[in-house]
Parts: structure tokens; C-alpha cells; sequence
């Protein structure tokens, strides 16, 4: 049987379209609103949510995610309260992927072992342990693949074509580009080797390679559709939840700017 | 190269830099084989640095306390007035060898960032040191010094602002810029090779004074005491002496702040737990949901919520014992060797000393405490004053 990662990118694959994933920092600007917000990307068509949990030194974030994590902090974020939020979210959205998303640390104070037996009691689809890269991934990886977890790498500009085979090989699920290279953050223009270096790597990955970091419109989302099974999205939504407007209008810019991305997904004839 | 210390190190760290690290490994592991490497370093020890740095012996501290000789590793006559310069001399070398154009680095109390600067300004390089604002206000004259040699200060206002919160920034740099970029990591912490490589350098301390211990004292000490915050000091001098236990005991003195039991401290081994940071497994000072927590000690240098993987190796294997020195005892001690002695140690020091003095008497007179007086304390003159006006406590008179 299929697992929901696969079914999804199927899915995708015959609807002509790439992937949208949509990172979340979870608990911002709390708990509550967070529920929301990441219920209103599901309806205004994300396929995949990355559940970021927020840590207290995101070193591979930019300014907005560290902002909205350490608010999210303030207002009594923890892993827990994710985990009890992603139950939830999961019982109201069966098809939707959900990939918890945060920086080493976070989880292997809950315990690795118990960590990994609740998500897939909830029914989570896997793990993107940030700073957690393929030298490292043993203590994780047996536990992921013993709960059926998918536990997601990345793999960067700077990764050479032989490691980008060597990581592709040993996981499942999707691997993660990150497209431009350095930490996450909104970018307006998108670097000009990034289209070819991205068709190299989907040559060179057996499973889906989707890509993130730096996406802003709905114009840079298309292009990159066209190269890559799926994009992520992150800072350039997250930004439209901050400023002075009533939470309610910025959720509603949100789920606009959302459903502008997942419209813009389409592959071209 | 050893990457990992029992569980401990690791290269905990995003994708984005993981053929960075590679990079700068195999740079590193080239140029320690590499003579002309080797004798520059020497010849930079020596004519820049003015090593190797003396073995003193404290008679009137000694005579104070009653018991040990107490003898000290005078770290603080180097050259920028701190053990600091030993790794970013080395460090710079790498980075010419690399081509680099750039040096990055994060400090605390300011001194690896004017040890980094110095160094920029002597090999032509542009420098870059991210300091927290609450560090900048109180090492104002680090930061000047750092400015007059050239370098930018570049405050950071994220998390808690002070270390940690630089070295998160200086990390998110050197992602971004890797490719003409070194990062000069002032400690032994961060993703292998670091903790490695900063070792290295620093155990020019504990070669030297193991030598210098010997010629005087035609023994070895009963003790190698030395302060923890990340630790580069005390592995530095440690790793002269691991190979003389149980003969030789070596103690690293961790932050107590307002003790151990007020949660008000800054000593990650001691008070903390098991987690990731800054690249490398090690013990850290975390909350129950596994977030960093705000450290405190009197010392800028000694307030990191992490420390060296190496040092959580030794301590979990008993190879080295860590003890923790509150802000009051340190105060004393800082007080103690300036009207004893004639030295002003830097605050970070102190609590090392502070250990040294406490268990002297323990000792008979024939017994040798070595202390690695790693820096001088010019720097804390403003910070000894507010503690003071704080604690209403008068100087010993």
C-alpha cells in the first residue's frame, strides 16, 4: 500500500501540477490562532504542512521565522501542545501531509523513542530534523523507519552531485532542496543557476525532489513548478501574518496569498 | 580526524554547510602536517605572541592560603592579554591557506573578538565580529579596541543577546557567505572540526606548562585547575596533563552565578542536561520543552548555556572533575590576586583561582596547584565596579 507522501505527489503528478508544502511556525502568534491559520492553508490548497516547532536558536532561519518563534515561545509554545495540536488537525484533514518540522535539539529532549511512537500514533507522515544532516542521522533514522516515519533531508547548492546520490538513496518521502543557498528568508529574485541545478538533482533522486527557501510570489512559485515535484513556502506567508492589521484580515491575506500559490502550481503544456 | 568524543560532538548542523565543514577538515588536516605550516605558527607563538608564556610561581597567595604552592600559567601576558590569540592565529593561518578574504567570529566578553581582529589586521584580512548588545554594553572598551583594529562590530539583538544569540548570527553568515568566509569559532565547541582544531592550538598551554612545571619544580602538580565556558582555556592546559592521572588531577571551574540550586548560573555541566547546539552534542542549560535558558554569571566570558564536547566526554568518563565557583567567590579571588600578587586576573580566571584557593589547605606545602590564569582583567574594571554598587559589598581593604 501506498503510503499518503506517495499518494500525494500521485496525485499531483496526474493533475498536471507540482506540490505545494507550506511551512508553519507552530504557536505563533499562539496556539490557538496557529490551529487556524494552518487549517486555512489546507483549504486554500497546501498538500503538505511542515509543522515547525519553534526552538529558541533557529541558526538556520531568518529574521521572520525567528521572530515568530520566539513569540511563539512567549505565548507557551512547546512540543507537546504541537503534537496535541497536529491530533487534531490530523482527525479534520485525513489526506493532507503533515511533517513536523524543528531543530534537533527540541526533540531529542521529548525522547527520540517516544516521539517517534506518538507521531505515528497520530498518524503524522515524518520527521525535518534542520540541523540534523545524513553524518548524524543515525540516531533518528532507525527509530522513523520502525514507525513508518519518513525522516526528510535536505540538500543544498553546495551538496556535490556524488552526495546528493548518496542521500537520495538511503531515505523516502521527498528530499528538500534548499534552493538558495544560506538560511531561510524571503528573497525577490531567484539565482540563475538554480533552474538547471534543480532538474541535475531531480536526475539524480529517486524519490521527489521539492524546493524551498527564498519562493515569494506566485510567478517564482510557476517557474520552479516547472523543474521540481513540489515547492515550499514559508517566509513570504508567514510575513503576511505580522504588521498592524486584525489578526482576522491577516489570516485572510494569508489564505489569499495560499491559494494564489497553489493556483500557480500548474505544468505548463 | 575524531569527529566525536564518546557521544558527545558531532556535526549537528544544516545541509546548507556539511561540504563547508568538509572543506575546512580536510584543509585543516593538510596543514597540521604541513612543516611550513607548523613553523610559521611557531615562529608567530614566539615573535608575535611573545610565548612561551611564564610559569609563576604566587608565593604570597600561597603563603595566604596555607597549604599548596600555588603556581600560574600566565596566559594573560600574551599578546591581547588572553589565551584567546593561540587559536586565532591559528585559525588565520587556515583561512589564508583557504584563500578566505573574510574572518567572522561571535564573542562575549570581547576578547576572541579583538584576538580575531588582531589577527585580521595582521594578515590583511576583513573582519566581521557579532556581539550581543548586552555584551557590548558591558565590554565597551573590547568594542572600541576591536573598531580601532579595523574590524566591525555588528550588534545582535536576537534571543537573549548575548554569546549564544552571536553565534547563532555568525553561524547564519557563514552559511551565507562560505565561500570567501572563515569562521573563527573562539572556542571548543561548534561542529567538528572545531572543537578539534581549537584544541590543537590551545594545547600549546598545557605542553608548555607541563615543561616549565617540571624544570622548577622537578614535579608534577597535584592539580591542573582552569575555568569552563566553553572551555578552550582549560582543554588547552588539560590536555598537557590527562596522560599523568591519577597522579595529576585536572579540574575545570564552570560559572556558579548566584548557585547552582537558584538556577542562576551558567555551569553546563554541573546544572545541565544532555541536548544539540551550535552543531555539537553536548551538556547545555535547557528548560523542560528543551529550549535554550538564559545563562547568568559575572564573567561575560564563562556565560554560554553550552560547553565543549570534550569536556562532557571527560567529566562522563571521570577523566576530568568540574566544580562550579559562584560570582561572590570569584569577586574575592579577582581582589585576592591583585593585592597579593600585583595581577589583575580577568573575571573568567578568577573563578579558577577561587577553586585553587579553597582546597590549597587541603594540601601540604610540598604539593603544586597549577592554575591557567588565562586572561588579564583590565577588562573588568567597569564590571567589578557595578558589581560592587550592586551588591553594596565594599573591596577587601
Amino acid at each position: 500500500m501506498k503510503n499518503r507522501i506517495e499518494k500525494i505527489f500521485d496525485r499531483c503528478r496526474k493533475e498536471k501540477r507540482a506540490a505545494l508544502i507550506l511551512f508553519n511556525s507552530c504557536g505563533y502568534p499562539d496556539m490557538e490562532s496557529s490551529e487556524r491559520i494552518i487549517q486555512g492553508a489546507i483549504d486554500s490548497g497546501a498538500d503538505i504542512i511542515e509543522l515547525g516547532v519553534p526552538f529558541s536558536d533557529p541558526m538556520a532561519d531568518g529574521a521572520i521565522i525567528q521572530k515568530a518563534s520566539q513569540i511563539a515561545l512567549q505565548n507557551g509554545a512547546t512540543l507537546k501542545k504541537v503534537l496535541a495540536m497536529a491530533e487534531r488537525l490530523r482527525l479534520r484533514n485525513p489526506d493532507t501531509g503533515f511533517i513536523l518540522f524543528s531543530y534537533f535539539n527540541v526533540l531529542l529532549n521529548y525522547g527520540l523513542e517516544a516521539l517517534t511512537e506518538e507521531l505515528e500514533r497520530i498518524g503524522i507522515d515524518g520527521i525535518l530534523s534542520v540541523d540534523l544532516p545524513f553524518e548524524e542521522k543515525e540516531e533518528l533514522e532507525p527509530l522513523c523507519h520502525k514507525r513508518g516515519l519518513h525522516l526528510i533531508p535536505l540538500v543544498s547548492p553546495a551538496t556535490t552531485p556524488q552526495r546528493v546520490r548518496l542521500i537520495t538513496s538511503q531515505t523516502t518521502g521527498f528530499v528538500y532542496y534548499v534552493a538558495v543557498r544560506g538560511i531561510t528568508g524571503v528573497r525577490s529574485e531567484l539565482p540563475r543557476e538554480l533552474l538547471a541545478r534543480l532538474s541535475e538533482i531531480s536526475g539524480l533522486s529517486p524519490i521527489p525532489v521539492v524546493a524551498g527557501f527564498g519562493i515569494s510570489s506566485p510567478a517564482t512559485a510557476h517557474q520552479i513548478a516547472q523543474h521540481a515535484r513540489g515547492i515550499v513556502v514559508g517566509s513570504a506567508g508567514l510575513r503576511l501574518l505580522f504588521g498592524e492589521k486584525p489578526l482576522e484580515e491577516r489570516i485572510a491575506d494569508f489564505k489569499a496569498f495560499v491559494q494564489s500559490l497553489a493556483e500557480s502550481l500548474c505544468l505548463d503544456a | 580526524m575524531k569527529s566525536h568524543y564518546g557521544i558527545y560532538g558531532g556535526q549537528y548542523v544544516a545541509e546548507t554547510l556539511l561540504p563547508t565543514l568538509h572543506e575546512l577538515e580536510r584543509e585543516y588536516e593538510k596543514a597540521k602536517k604541513d612543516p611550513e605550516f607548523r613553523a610559521e605558527l611557531e615562529h608567530l607563538f614566539k615573535h608575535y605572541i611573545g610565548r612561551e608564556s611564564p610559569l609563576y610561581h604566587a608565593r604570597r597567595l600561597s603563603q595566604h592560603c596555607g597549604g599548596a604552592q600555588i603556581y600560574l600559567k600566565r596566559e594573560d601576558l600574551n599578546h591581547t592579554g588572553a589565551h584567546k590569540v593561540n587559536n586565532t592565529i591559528g585559525q588565520a593561518l587556515l583561512a589564508r591557506k583557504m584563500n578566505k578574504k573574510r574572518l567572522i567570529a561571535e564573542t562575549g566578553a570581547g576578547m576572541h573578538g579583538v584576538a580575531t581582529a588582531t589577527v585580521a589586521a595582521l594578515f590583511g584580512l576583513e573582519c566581521e565580529v557579532f556581539m550581543g548588545a548586552v555584551d557590548i554594553a558591558r565590554q565597551a572598551p573590547n568594542v572600541e579596541r576591536m573598531e580601532m583594529l579595523g574590524a566591525k562590530v555588528q550588534t545582535v539583538t536576537t534571543g537573549s543577546q548575548t554569546l549564544k544569540d552571536a553565534m547563532n548570527e555568525a553561524i547564519r553568515d557563514w552559511t551565507a557567505r562560505s565561500e570567501d568566509t572563515f569562521y573563527v569559532i573562539g572556542t571548543v565547541a561548534g561542529p567538528h572540526p572545531y572543537p578539534a582544531m581549537v584544541r590543537d592550538f590551545q594545547s600549546v598551554i598545557g605542553l608548555e606548562s607541563r615543561r616549565q612545571c617540571l624544570e622548577q619544580c622537578g614535579k608534577l602538580p597535584r592539580e591542573v585547575i582552569a575555568c569552563v565556558g566553553g572551555g578552550s582555556n582549560a582543554l588547552g592546559i588539560f590536555v598537557g596533563f590527562l596522560q599523568d592521572a591519577p597522579q595529576v588531577n585536572c579540574v575545570g571551574v564552570e560559572a556558579g552565578g548566584h548557585g547552582l540550586d537558584t538556577g542562576i548560573h551558567a555551569a553546563s555541566i554541573c546544572g545541565g542536561r544532555v541536548g544539540v547546539l551550535h552543531g555539537c552534542k553536548t551538556y547545555l542549560l535547557q528548560d523542560n520543552d528543551g529550549q535554550i535558558r538564559q545563562t547568568h554569571s559575572v564573567s561575560a566570558g564563562l556565560d554560554y548555556p553550552g560547553v565543549g564536547p570534550e569536556h562532557s566526554h571527560l567529566a562522563d568518563e571521570k577523566l576530568a572533575r568540574y566544580v562550579a565557583v559562584n560570582d561572590p567567590e570569584a569577586v574575592e579571588a579577582f581582589h585576592l590576586l591583585a593585592r597579593l600578587e600585583g595581577i589583575i586576573p580577568a573575571l573568567e580566571s578568577a573563578h579558577a583561582l577561587a577553586h585553587a584557593i579553597a582546597v590549597a589547605p587541603s594540601y601540604s606545602p610540598e604539593d603544586i596547584l597549577l592554575v591557567n590564569l588565562s586572561g588579564r582583567g583590565d577588562k573588568d574594571m567597569e564590571n567589578i565596579r557595578r558589581y560592587h554598587e550592586k551588591t553594596q559589598q565594599k573591596n577587601p581593604q
